[in-house]
């Protein structure tokens, strides 16, 4: 049961973040982001898909990757707090991308040694898609960063709105840490040098620096979110939960 | 996606009698027109307009799909149509590059779409109300797009024909995945075939209304013919989108809204109903339901998109000045 815990909240930040990028389409600054976030989106829902499956046959209540990604409500939902943040403004976005996937991209790295065979596959995919996250997001917060007078005082914003909830990805749940224990995910707090490393060079180069937070915010992984969580939610499971059995 | 015959061309011309009969012998013989060679003015701004509003439409018609993205029933189905969305917004960057050739900015057409002055296709002006329109787009707007768009791989002018090309593949993929999804709904509950029938209900007459006007009325056609930018009458095009989709509908056990389609055997094709081009125009001028929110919506990204496009060119610049300095 702690495997399927776990399990599930990897399986919730990717979609929750997927989700969330899954937001702009078409609303995107321009043309070639419109292009870019479903990309994004894509890789995290995919992600999401594979883990919610694997998830769902370790509970073995026949429980369906939809019936895990549909009906639960908030209090279910396992996703740490960065994930959920709304898209608030470009700047913003960019920036969530930017801490999640450097976090993740070690994460995957090391996830490559599990000793889960469904885990290393799922590794040798996100960790290549990850890269491309940094990439794309890291060369947005440099822009932004170091672009016009407006740009860099929405990408410090940004900052100072999202830092607090950097501290919560190193946190491993209870379950976490059996699964860590037992050698099929990596540890959590491992990753912390790898990603200052990325973060402080792209943060170097955006003149940005990283602010003292005073109250680091967590509770995601006891299902203790913010209330944009629920309106996400609501919206992305209307159609499903109004027609009970349905085949779509 | 792709808008049915052109809305309001211009193919007036004033070159030399020579010049146009060396050109169309040009056009005649098959080759290709390339963008560096000479061309009467009448043909550039026809396909400048033309690719402009192909491309408008790819770009606009990322809205009524994308409004379900997040409303999908299913992971399965989210990351396909958000797939098919990212398609179309491919096809309008492929297509804006095309006509960029012909020496318009990308800036330029997307002011000329903001300001009402450029067209797309009306067929976005109508709304999506439930989840089977997501998948009746694909069956019958994709699949009028590739009718339309199968005739232009072969279009006079090089770059245009290319794309299509490219995009047809795309085309004829969303239309069989939309396919899918009517007919997983027709025979899903009761519920669910209500809602296909719906959905086909009010985006038949509408579909075929992409075709453009009959040829009777259709006062650009003649030139775009002549030119090969254009290889099929709407009429044409119309019946053969008809006879393709009539005997589709009957699979699924759903029915076309129109009393009057009948297989006509003389023919060989379906008979329908008269078009109501009241409603084509109403909606083709600015009074469909969605013409004022697509465009409010595509200003909005647009406007607030800016201040990001603006950093991007400065920070381009500062490092273009920073390189200069430590040469
Ligand atoms: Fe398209
Ligand atoms: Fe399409």
């Amino acid at each position: 049961m702690a495997l399927y815990q776990a399990i599930l909240e990897l399986a919730d930040d990717n979609l929750v973040l997927g989700h969330r990028v899954s937001e702009w389409c078409g609303h995107a600054p321009l043309l070639e982001e419109d292009l870019a976030m479903p990309n994004m989106a894509l890789d995290l829902i995919g992600t999401a898909r594979t883990l919610y499956d694997y998830a769902g046959k370790l509970e073995g209540k026949g429980q369906s990757e939809d019936d895990m990604a549909y009906l639960r409500d908030e209090r279910e939902y396992r996703n740490c707090l960065l994930v959920e943040r709304r898209n608030d403004d470009f700047a913003h976005t960019m920036l969530r991308q930017l801490y999640f996937a450097a976090f993740m991209k070690p994460f995957w790295d090391a996830a490559a040694n599990s000793s889960d065979e469904v885990i290393r596959g799922v590794a040798g995919k996100a960790v290549k898609e990850m890269a491309y996250h940094i990439r794309h997001a890291g060369e947005w917060v440099i822009r932004l960063g170091d672009g016009t007078e407006e740009s860099a005082a929405r990408m410090k914003d940004a900052v100072q709105a999202l830092a607090m909830y950097v501290d919560e990805l190193f946190v491993s749940s209870a379950a976490a840490a059996e699964a860590e224990a037992a050698g099929i995910l990596p540890k959590r707090a491992d990753m912390r040098p790898a990603f200052d490393a990325v973060i402080n060079h792209i943060f170097a180069e955006a003149m940005l620096t990283t602010p003292e937070v005073a109250y680091p915010q967590t509770g995601g992984r006891d299902g203790l979110h913010g209330e944009d969580l629920g309106h996400m939610l609501s919206v992305m499971q209307a159609l499903y939960r109004a027609h009970p059995g349905a085949s779509w | 996606m792709y808008s049915q015959g052109l809305i309001g061309a211009d193919g007036s011309t004033d070159e030399s009698q020579d010049f146009l009969d060396r050109f169309q012998a040009r056009i005649d013989a098959e080759e290709k027109i390339e963008p560096t060679d000479a061309m009467p003015e009448g043909y550039r701004r026809t396909l400048v307009r033309q690719i402009g509003q192909h491309a408008h439409s790819e770009i606009v018609g990322m809205l009524p799909e994308g409004n379900w993205i997040t409303r999908a029933p299913t992971l399965r189905r989210k990351a396909a149509l958000l797939a098919k969305v990212q398609d179309e917004g491919g096809h309008g960057l492929y297509l804006y590059s095309a006509a960029e050739t012909l020496g318009v900015s990308r800036e330029e057409m997307t002011e000329e779409l903001h300001s009402g002055k450029a067209k797309y296709s009306s067929i976005f002006n109508y709304p999506t109300l439930s989840w089977a329109d997501i998948g009746t787009i694909g069956w019958l707007v994709d699949g009028a797009a590739i009718m339309n768009q199968i005739p232009l791989c072969r279009c006079s002018f090089g770059p245009y024909a290319r794309a299509m090309i490219r995009v047809c593949k795309e085309e004829s993929f969303h239309q069989r995945q939309g396919y899918e999804i009517v007919m997983t709904l027709a025979r899903g509950t009761p519920e669910q075939k209500a809602m296909a029938q719906d959905s086909l209900n009010r985006w038949w007459w509408p579909a075929l209304m992409m075709f453009g006007p009959h040829d009777a009325d259709s006062e650009h056609s003649d030139q775009s013919m002549k030119w090969k930018i254009k290889r099929f009458s709407n009429d044409e095009l119309r019946q053969k989108f008809i006879d393709a989709t009539v005997p589709q509908a009957e699979f699924l056990g759903l029915t076309v809204p129109d009393a009057d389609c009948k297989w006509n055997e003389e023919k060989g094709g379906y008979d329908h109903g008269p078009i109501d081009w009241s409603e084509f125009w109403r909606v083709v001028k600015g009074g469909g339901v969605m013409n004022r929110d697509r465009i409010r919506d595509r200003k909005a990204a647009w406007e607030k998109g800016e201040w990001v496009r603006d950093a991007a060119l400065a920070h381009a610049e500062k490092r273009r000045a920073r390189k200069m300095a430590a040469e």
